[in-house]
């Protein structure tokens, strides 16, 4: 048991961290978040220059083969700055399902310009009547030619409108919530039949609606086999929720460090508000749901190479413990500010936002805390948590 | 970055196991887990088991007896301890006095009174508490007055914990009355049988007796049975009070606790169905289980860095805080489990030994009273706002 960082992950904390710390105030971030694709294109070379863009990627494609424990440190400090580029979305999301599905031409022709920043990926996996569920599939893809045809509907595809190949799930068989037929197609936006509704989310970043009207694509488009691509879109899932509990931390920590500074600076009734109890108090549950919360992102780091079923259950507890406090502190951050809470000038009120609407991201406390609860009745060990030894090999944060 | 237990805790986590399993009495493991009442002889029994293992003083130097576990050790032990159905461990002796004593004691003290609390010859009750003072303990009135080679010490202490069944009492006692609040307070080792101490039970809402007040009317204590110096108590209070917290936040008790609530939520019966399977009950204890689990990451952070030679400061009260919510949130569940029949009361039923004929299902009996019982979680060992006036100076610096 150790919560401790090795040497190589106290240098990319320390370097990520410095990045956003020093090029990435809110002021800077106004100007990167008015850049077509609402982020800075600059920034996005940086960090594909810094490594970045490859922590997660095997070292066979290029990466540096980091694992849960390297992308939430990255996460946290992006959360910190709320950063507004499109790792989540490109990276860890697209990113990985091709590096799950794809043969090796393919993750040649699509990983080594994403790593180089040079291409930006985006998943295209929700649709209108899906809700959070990324099984539930009505979007066709049918035999045409020695191709297929796509028809339908994705909708809220983070960083949909900046992206230079879309990852499309579609249905080549199977009813829509069946496990079974779902496959992946990689689509130029550019190309006919493909409409893009790009639009700005609440939070500060871009998605898009795309439609797709009987689009055709080639064999070489579909990214691993044909109707089995539900086990890799779990894993790519699980992974982008253990970031986003990663990223939700980071911000967590932010509108803590401001909220606490306002309580010792404002004012009234001629001593610092901090001095009274029940602002006291608010802060410090605002402190302790920050604490679970990272455990919680923790273990969803170290959790990812698990067997699917306990690693979705840690994932899913995950996601509902940083959904519910995101929420909680967002929401005493705004009342502990008063009214300067409510501008959109201050930095605070945007770090609500964004943890309020992570828990939209790939399924709210409710969602997964129905996949929780349908987890299975397996009495509960002492050990169960944290496991024995036998997973201790694939659990280091380290290994991919 | 690795959470997973190592080889050797592994082995050690099935050691404990096993001792557990081949030697807590089965008698006394159905009392805990059917949430009867536990005799003072049904501790002293276990307790002298442990001690016999060498397994009593978890936390003391090896030196005095103890185990020389790790904090992760402790932490397994306390897991599985818990999961066992062992009963609650009497804390004021090995785990509040004892450490005091090595940590502040003369070599007399440590000579006398340790081994008699490993050989469960004296069980120790503590005298904090008063009528006045209680969160505000560093308010405490009774006096101890030196007259030659004793004190004589007057004052009521209450919420006296198993009072009833102590015959040494370690007491907060003002010896200089000008000093400032927390100054002038001394730390006294007082025998239950000397003239002029009562003990008076105070029955509790569950309609259990565990707490009482003791009355000390000019009693005779000798100047040696004084810990540390005169009016230095309050550091020996305060040690105690910081002193092996990392188990405070439950874990264990929680998580069987919340084994039993799946259990019962299994054999109820809501709309022709097992409860368990009532989408919101499920609801209700999914919720619940997510929050221990952060809770016990949390925990484990916290054992890691005193692993790792950190003393776990206010993140003890973050530990106590939640991990009494998650307590009390299970309980809450358990009584709403049995619906109807959490409202018959039949305190006979909670005794060892009853064979009367249970109201409802004999699982339903004890829920309600442990329900309220456990109300005290968020009260004693520093109320759950004092904690968090801790969290706001210690870390927030508020």
């Amino acid at each position: 048991m150790d919560f401790s960082l090795n040497d190589e992950q106290r240098m990319l904390d320390e370097t990520v961290s410095r990045v956003i710390r020093e090029q990435y105030g809110f002021e800077q971030r106004r100007g990167f978040a008015g850049e077509p694709g609402g982020f800075s294109a600059a920034n996005w070379s940086l960090f594909a220059e810094l490594g970045l863009l490859a922590i997660p990627f095997a070292e066979e494609n290029g990466g540096f083969g980091g694992g849960g424990a390297e992308v939430m440190i990255v996460q946290r400090a992006f959360g910190r700055g709320l950063v507004l580029e499109p790792y989540l979305a490109a990276v860890v999301l697209a990113g990985g399902l091709v590096e799950r599905l794809g043969s090796p031409e393919q993750r040649e022709r699509l990983l080594s310009p994403l790593l180089a920043g040079k291409s930006r990926l985006a998943l295209a996996w929700g649709e209108p009547e899906g809700r959070y569920d990324h099984r539930t599939v009505t979007t066709r893809a049918e035999r045409d030619g020695d191709g297929y045809r796509l028809s339908g509907h994705k909708a809220v595809v983070l960083h949909g409108d900046s992206a230079d190949r879309l990852l499309v799930t579609a249905r080549t068989a199977g009813g829509p919530a069946d496990r079974d037929g779902l496959s992946v197609f990689v689509v130029d936006p550019a190309q006919p039949g493909v409409g893009v509704r790009g639009y700005a989310t609440i939070d500060g970043l871009r998605a898009a609606e795309v439609r797709l009207d009987g689009v055709h694509v080639g064999a070489d488009a579909r990214l691993g086999p044909e109707g089995g691509a539900a086990d890799a879109l779990d894993a790519v899932m699980a992974a982008g929720c253990a970031a986003l509990c990663a990223e939700a931390v980071g911000a967590m920590e932010a509108a803590c460090e401001l909220t606490l500074d306002y309580l010792k600076t404002r004012r009234q009734f001629g001593a610092p508000i901090g001095r009274f109890q029940a602002l006291q108090h608010r802060m410090v549950d605002m402190r302790i749901a920050l604490e679970q919360a990272h455990s919680m992102a923790i273990l969803a780091a170290c959790s990812l190479n698990l067997p699917a079923a306990e690693r979705d259950r840690r994932i899913a507890a995950a996601k509902v413990v940083i959904g519910n406090s995101g929420r909680f502190v967002a929401e005493q951050a705004i009342q502990l500010h008063g009214g300067m809470g409510m501008t959109d000038e201050a930095m605070v009120s945007h770090l609500a936002k964004r943890l309020v609407l992570i828990d939209h991201h790939l399924g709210d406390a409710d969602f997964h805390l129905g996949r929780f609860a349908a987890s299975g009745d397996d009495d509960l060990r002492t050990d169960k948590l944290v496991p024995a030894s036998r997973f201790s090999h694939s659990l280091r944060g380290s290994g991919r | 970055m690795d959470i997973t237990y190592t080889a050797e805790e592994c082995a050690f986590r099935d050691e404990v196991r096993r001792f557990l399993r081949s030697r807590l009495p089965a008698d006394i493991a159905s009392k805990v887990r059917e949430g009867k009442r536990i005799t003072r002889e049904d501790y002293v029994r276990w307790q002298s088991i442990l001690a016999e293992q060498g397994w009593f003083a978890v936390h003391w130097p090896k030196q005095y007896g103890g185990t020389g576990w790790t904090p992760i050790q402790r932490h397994i032990f306390d897991e599985e301890y818990a999961a066992a159905h062992a009963p609650y461990l009497v804390p004021f002796g090995v785990s509040m006095v004892g450490p005091v004593i090595i940590k502040f004691g003369t070599e007399e003290q440590k000579q006398r009174y340790l081994p008699r609390i490993l050989s469960q010859e004296d069980w120790w009750c503590q005298g904090y508490s008063e009528p006045g003072a209680g969160s505000d303990l560093a308010s405490v009135k009774t006096r101890a007055v030196r007259d030659g080679d004793h004190y004589i010490v007057n004052g009521q202490k209450t919420w006296t914990t198993l009072g009833q069944y102590a015959n040494m009492m370690f007491c907060l006692a003002r010896t200089d009355p000008a000093a400032k609040q927390q100054e002038g307070i001394s730390f006294l080792l007082i025998d239950m049988n000397t003239p002029g101490v009562t003990v008076r039970p105070i029955i509790t809402l569950d309609g259990a007796h565990e707490v009482n007040e003791v009355f000390l009317d000019d009693v005779r204590v000798p100047v040696e049975n004084r810990v540390g110096d005169e009016g230095k108590g309050w550091t020996c209070a305060k040690f105690l009070l910081t002193y092996e917290r990392t188990g405070i936040a439950g874990v264990g008790h929680a998580k069987q606790a919340l084994a039993h609530l799946k259990d019962v939520a299994q054999r109820q019966t809501a709309n022709g169905r097992p409860l368990s399977e009532d989408p919101v009950f499920r609801a209700r204890i999914a919720e619940v289980e997510v929050d221990l689990m952060a809770l016990e990451m949390t925990n484990l952070r916290v054992i890691s860095a005193a692993q790792n030679g950190g003393v776990p400061g206010a993140e003890s009260s973050m530990l106590k805080v939640r991990g009494t919510e998650i307590r009390q949130a299970i309980s809450d569940l358990l009584r709403r489990a049995v619906g109807p029949y959490a409202l018959p009361f039949l305190p006979e039923a909670l005794e060892g030994g009853w064979d009367g004929a249970p109201v409802g299902p004999a699982h339903a009996a004890p829920l309600s009273a442990q329900y309220f019982n456990r109300r005290k979680l968020s009260i004693y060992g520093g109320s759950n706002e004092i904690q968090k006036n801790i969290i706001a100076k210690m870390i927030l610096g508020l």
